[in-house]
Order: structure tokens, then sequence, then C-alpha cells
């Protein structure tokens, strides 16, 4: 007689469930983490002194209600911006206690001193688009990343934006302290002067 | 006749498959714990424009929303088809985003507060008018630290 075994249950259809749940899970999900380009505003502050700047160390776009762009009163084409405004603030002009060691601009007199004095000034009016600002924006920031490539790439021998990735990175081996510290040293060289005015109406 | 019988069985035995619900229900623990249930749903386009020079945004808890963009057609005899300022799951005025902002702060830990970003996810087409409004807003009850969201991609692509 041939001894009898229990009987099993069969478990292949909890696959099936558990797919199912997954597949649900899985269409639910949202792990991807917003990213965008971070600014901070100016405080309000009612008796604000405007600060001397001359007129050389200001770098001037303007985007006007028609998505056309404005370069220190002349013309310009998006594609262009980002390098005219490395020429603009790697341009050491400064002579004596302002001048730029780093830099490798034409050392221009007409055009900006330090990186330091350096502004650019972004001027908008009402009716320009959102996704032309944002392209501004995003050239400009540009300009200054590639200028603290160049520089990172000297001194430390990797570029800025992979120092910065590293410093995001929890997984990175490495020593954050001096990756901080070295940061902030690029951060000084090309320090982000970016001024956004409220918006004029212009006619 | 041998008492221990070879077993000669045709063919290759079946692969059991009862550790597969195992593997299964793994992942779909997994996928349970990481996954975020969209809180807000949203009543306007919200096409963002794209940009490459980006910063992550994480910590999520300390991240405050303002969507702005032309509401969607099923709300366009509505609201109009001009470009609005979404708070929550509301269609709000610029007055409304110093109130959001205040309420947002009580309702996260006092020593976080300093640490709340505003999102801004603005749809692209946007006038640039609404945006700077909300700006002025968030300058009068201190909230700077501001995040233009976007998408990851070639800033001139969004000229096209």
């Amino acid at each position: 007689m041939a001894k009898r075994s229990a009987p099993e249950v069969n478990a292949g259809s909890m696959a099936d469930i558990a797919f199912l749940l997954l597949i649900f899970f899985l269409v639910t999900t949202t792990i991807e983490t917003d990213s965008g380009i971070s600014r901070r505003l100016p405080p309000i502050d009612d008796n604000q002194d405007i600060p001397d700047i001359r007129k050389k160390n200001i770098f001037i776009v303007l985007v006007n209600k028609d998505d056309q762009l404005l370069v220190n009163d002349d013309p310009a084409e998006l594609k262009d911006l980002r390098q005219q405004a490395i020429e603009f603030l790697d341009n050491g002009g400064g002579v004596g206690d302002e001048a730029c060691d780093y830099c490798q601009g034409p050392k221009d007199p007409s055009s900006s001193d330090n990186p330091d004095k350096a502004v650019i000034s972004l001027q908008n009016d009402r009716l320009t688009s959102y996704k032309m600002y944002i392209a501004v924006q995003n050239e400009l920031v540009a300009a200054y990343n590639d200028l603290r490539d160049r520089e990172a790439q000297r001194l430390y021998g990797q570029t800025y934006r992979e120092m910065e990735k590293n410093k995001a990175d929890p997984n990175w081996r490495g020593d954050k302290e001096k990756l901080d510290q070295q940061l902030s040293v690029l951060k000084a060289m090309y320090p982000q002067k970016l001024s956004e005015a409220e918006p004029k109406r212009r006619d | 006749m041998s008492k221990f019988k070879k077993k000669t069985g045709g063919g290759t035995p079946g692969i059991s498959t009862a550790s597969l619900p195992d593997i299964v229900f793994m992942l779909l623990f997994f996928f349970m714990v990481v996954t975020v249930l969209r809180q807000t749903t949203p009543l306007i386009e919200n096409v963002l424009p794209t940009a490459d020079e980006v910063e992550k945004l994480d910590k999520k808890d300390l991240v405050m929303y303002i969507y702005a963009g032309k509401p969607l057609p099923r709300y366009q005899g509505q609201y109009g088809t001009e470009a609005r300022i979404q708070l929550n799951d509301k269609f709000a005025n610029v007055n409304d985003v110093q109130a959001f902002i205040q309420a947002e702060r009580e309702s996260k830990r006092e020593e976080l507060v300093p640490f709340l970003t505003t999102s801004l996810k603005v749809d692209g087409e946007t006038n640039m008018g609404l945006v700077s409004d909300i700006k002025q807003e968030l300058r009068q009850v201190n909230a700077l630290k501001i995040n233009y969201t976007t998408r990851d991609g070639d800033a001139a692509s969004n000229l096209e």
C-alpha cells in the first residue's frame, strides 16, 4: 500500500495576486525628487541704500515681452548669452587692489574689474514668458558654473559640477569637510551675484 | 525485485514555484515602503520648462509647493483661460499666498521653519508678471528660499 501524503495547497496563483498588488504600487509610485534652479530672493528692506556699483561692473540682461534679449543695450541670442556672461565675469580689468590674478579674460578696462565686483542684472517684462526667463537664468548660472569648473580643474583636478554632485551623494567616500572648504573657495572666486529686478512695464 | 526501486521519472522534474510569491512580496513591500501618493491633483496645465543647471530638492517635508498655470480645459468655463495660482487643491489669488505660507509654517516644527523652501511649479507658458507677483508676496512673508522647479533637459529646447 502506498502511503498517502497530505494534499498540497496549490500556491501557484499566489504569485498572480502578489504581482497584481506589485503592479498597482509600481504605477502609483513617484520616487523621483524635483529639481530646479535655486535662488534666494532679496529681503524687503525699507531704508535700502543703493550700493555704489560702477556701470562697467554691471552686465544688464533684459528680456522683453516678445522674449527677445538685450545684453548691455545690444540685441543678443540666447545661445551666445553664456559666452558673453563668461567674458564679462572673467574679464579682470581691475588694477591694484581690484586685480584678479586667476582671470583669463582680455582685461578690458571698459568691462568688469573683478568677478567679486561683477554683477549680472536680469530684468524682465511682465509679459515675458516663464520658460524664456528660466532659459536665461539657466544660461547665467551655467556661465558661473563653467568658470568654477575651470578653476576647480586647475586647483583640484576635477570639475566643480562633479564636486557638487559628490557633495550631494551620501554614498560618496571622501573627505566632506575638505570638499566643503574647496567648494567655498571656488564660490568665493566667482560669487554668484545675480540680481533680479522687479519687472517694469516697458513701452 | 529489489525493495529500493530506483525512481525513474520521465523527463526533467518541474521547478518549484513555491518561492516565487516570496520574491514578489519582497518587491511589493519595497514599493509599498517607498511609495508616496501624490497629494495635490493639478487643476492647471503644468508643463514645466527645462533646464540643466539644476539642484536637487530633497527633504520633501521641507518644501512648500506653489503651482501656477492656465486652468485645465474643464475648469476654463469657471476660471477663465488666464494663468492662475493653485495652492493645495484650490485655485487661489496672489494675496492668498501669504496666508498659505503662514499655514505651512504653522504645520512644521518650529526649528525647521528657516529651512523651508518654496518650490515654484509654474507652467512654461505663464507670463512673468504672475511669477513676479508671487515672488513679491514671498518676500513680504520673508520666505526667501525659492526653487524654480524644472524638468531635466536642455534650456534651449524651451524656445521651440
